[in-house]
């Protein structure tokens, strides 16, 4: 076979040697071979994570920061050198802009409380028709406690961004902040954020981006992408619950006031009076997720050690056919159909409600996410109460696609 | 993949084709049940006789096969019954979702028995009969 030649299959199936480091992948369910298609909701972690934070708790754990001792400065060494890392995999210009936090949800509510905090009644904080509820139920909440305006910017009809619309909503100069997905986590739309970032900046607004879906997809850099905030969350990145990270420009970060009051936060405390730490820390309250944080870094190590060119690459051509496949399924219907687009893809059955698709998918092994996705308003949008979605991860295979549309057409023979 | 324990004839047939689907013009009772998670929706209809027993009963359902096939085999179930008997079968429906496996007497219902293994669909089945006992007890309390 002439090796210049790589036809869509190859490329779709080009990590599948990765699946040997995820343990998980020879689980059985319902005693059927697991088949995870439900890797933007959360992904699988490999042994990499999973040895790192098992031998950081057997042989270097301690409380971090003001521990006076061996075992205490160690960790803190390690806890420390994610934040290094974490800058490096955003492009940060400085290791002080990255804030670590519980997750990307976290994060967005520390923005909304602290940057919220500075804003005034009658600007205007801007997001689209296709935020998870974590990049539009804050803002509501800041707009009911502070009197600003929440401004929505529709989706076209194939799921992109109307950026018409877009730019009518900046017109009157009073936005303050546009919070908008980098990927929807229902669509798969991968938004243009160059675009909107000097969109918005041409209007005197700051934007912040939630890069929940696409940084596990796609390299990010914060600085040449000119973004001001940037979010993202360690369990969709191969890594461990309870940890996130808010990027933000240094300027920002030092004029907003804290979020959480606690331990680590402070510079110095008496009765009448505190002073905060200076940043990132003054956004850290409390014991951090230590050995979390440290699994981040695995998992990071891991993401580089395979490179974006090569995730990239897997991963349009891995929905490219899986487009395809299902498109192929007699009565489905694929939501949100932007040009620019990543592995996560919404679909709609003729005759079967997208619950039942996901139990009987289930039952033959197959893990997909089935109902609003986290993203109401915009299921009202699309005019639909759910949809059932598959979406890929780094060990998603052309041989798993061709099961789950083969069982998508005999669920959906069970129906007609 | 030719038959599945869940979605049995039975299931399936009901959900495509329900027999007790559609309005009631002589109801005096109405009641509805919804889930928010999935977009499920059951309206109840119904007319009861001197003694409190259902004398007819209608179901619309808006909702997944399991929901629509469970509210068509209730209303099929329920007509001639009591309050105290609906009670007495949903308690066993309960058990056999819960359990896996369906008390003697539960007919067709037992059905959905393996939803044990489904934690999150149990609610599908249940929701007609919770949207029913609901009904019957606001009456009783009117």
């Amino acid at each position: 076979m002439d090796q210049s030649v790589i036809t869509p299959t190859d490329a779709a199936g080009s990590l599948r040697h990765v699946r040997a480091d995820f343990p998980i992948l020879s689980q059985k369910v319902h005693g059927k071979d697991l088949v995870f298609l439900d890797s933007a909701a959360s992904a699988q972690k490999p042994r990499q994570v999973i040895d790192c934070m098992a031998d950081t708790m057997r042989t270097q754990y301690a409380n971090i920061h003001r521990g006076l001792y061996w075992m205490s400065e160690r960790t803190t060494e390690a806890y420390e050198a994610v934040r290094d890392q974490v800058a490096r995999f955003l492009g940060a210009a400085a290791r002080e802009e990255i804030v670590f936090t519980r997750n990307s949800t976290e994060a967005i509510n520390l923005v909304a409380h602290s940057y919220g905090g500075l804003l005034k009644p009658g600007q205007v904080v801007l997001v689209s028709e296709m935020e998870h509820h974590a990049n539009l139920v804050p803002w509501q909440m800041l707009r009911d406690r502070g009197g600003i305006e929440l401004r929505i910017t529709p989706i076209t009809d194939d799921g992109a961004l109307d950026m018409e619309a877009l730019e009518a909503n900046l017109a009157d100069g009073r936005v303050a902040l546009v919070a908008i997905t980098h990927m929807s986590n229902v669509l798969g739309t991968i938004t243009d954020a160059r675009a909107i970032i000097d969109m918005a900046h041409a209007a005197g607004a700051k934007v912040l981006l939630d890069g929940s879906q696409l940084a596990v997809h796609r390299r990010v850099n914060v600085q040449e992408l000119g973004a001001d905030f940037y979010v993202v969350t360690g369990h969709k990145l191969y890594g461990p619950t309870g940890i996130g990270v808010l990027w933000a420009r240094r300027e920002l970060l030092e004029a907003m006031p804290p979020f959480l009051g606690g331990g680590d936060m402070i510079s110095t405390v008496s009765f009448e009076r505190s002073t905060w730490a200076n940043v990132p820390h003054k956004f850290e309250a409390g014991t951090p997720a230590i050995i979390e944080t440290i699994g981040l870094g695995a998992a990071l190590a891991y993401i580089e050690s395979i490179g974006f060119d090569a995730i990239g690459a897997h991963e349009d051509a891995l929905t490219a056919y899986a487009l395809e496949a299902l498109g192929n399924v007699n009565g489905l219907k694929v939501i949100g159909t932007a040009p620019q687009r990543g592995g996560v893809i919404s679909f709609i059955m003729k005759d079967v409600h997208p619950h039942d698709i996901a139990t009987l998918l289930d039952r033959n092994g197959i893990a997909v996410r089935a109902g609003h996705h986290c993203a109401e308003p915009l299921m009202r949008r699309l005019g639909v109460t759910a949809t059932a979605r598959a979406s890929f991860g780094i060990y998603t295979t052309p041989e798993e696609i061709d099961f789950l549309a083969a069982t998508l057409e005999q669920i959906r023979g069970f129906f007609v | 993949m030719a038959q599945d324990d869940l979605y049995r004839t039975v299931v399936l047939e009901r959900a495509r084709a329900p027999q007790h689907a559609g309005a009631l013009p002589a109801a005096t009772l109405n009641g509805q049940g919804s889930n928010p998670l999935c977009g499920d929706r059951v309206q109840l209809h119904a007319v009861l006789d001197g003694q409190g027993r259902i004398e007819a009963i209608r179901h619309e359902t808006r909702g997944c096969a399991i929901c629509a096939a469970s509210a068509d085999l209730m209303a099929g179930r329920v007509t001639g019954q009591d309050r105290a008997h609906v009670g007495r079968l949903h308690a066993e429906l309960v058990e056999a979702v819960e359990t896996g496996t369906a008390p003697a007497g539960l007919g067709e219902l037992a059905a959905f028995a393996p939803l044990h293994q489904h934690r999150s669909r149990r609610r599908c089945a249940l929701l007609p009969w919770s949207a029913l006992i609901d009904m019957l007890n606001d009456d009783k309390d009117r």
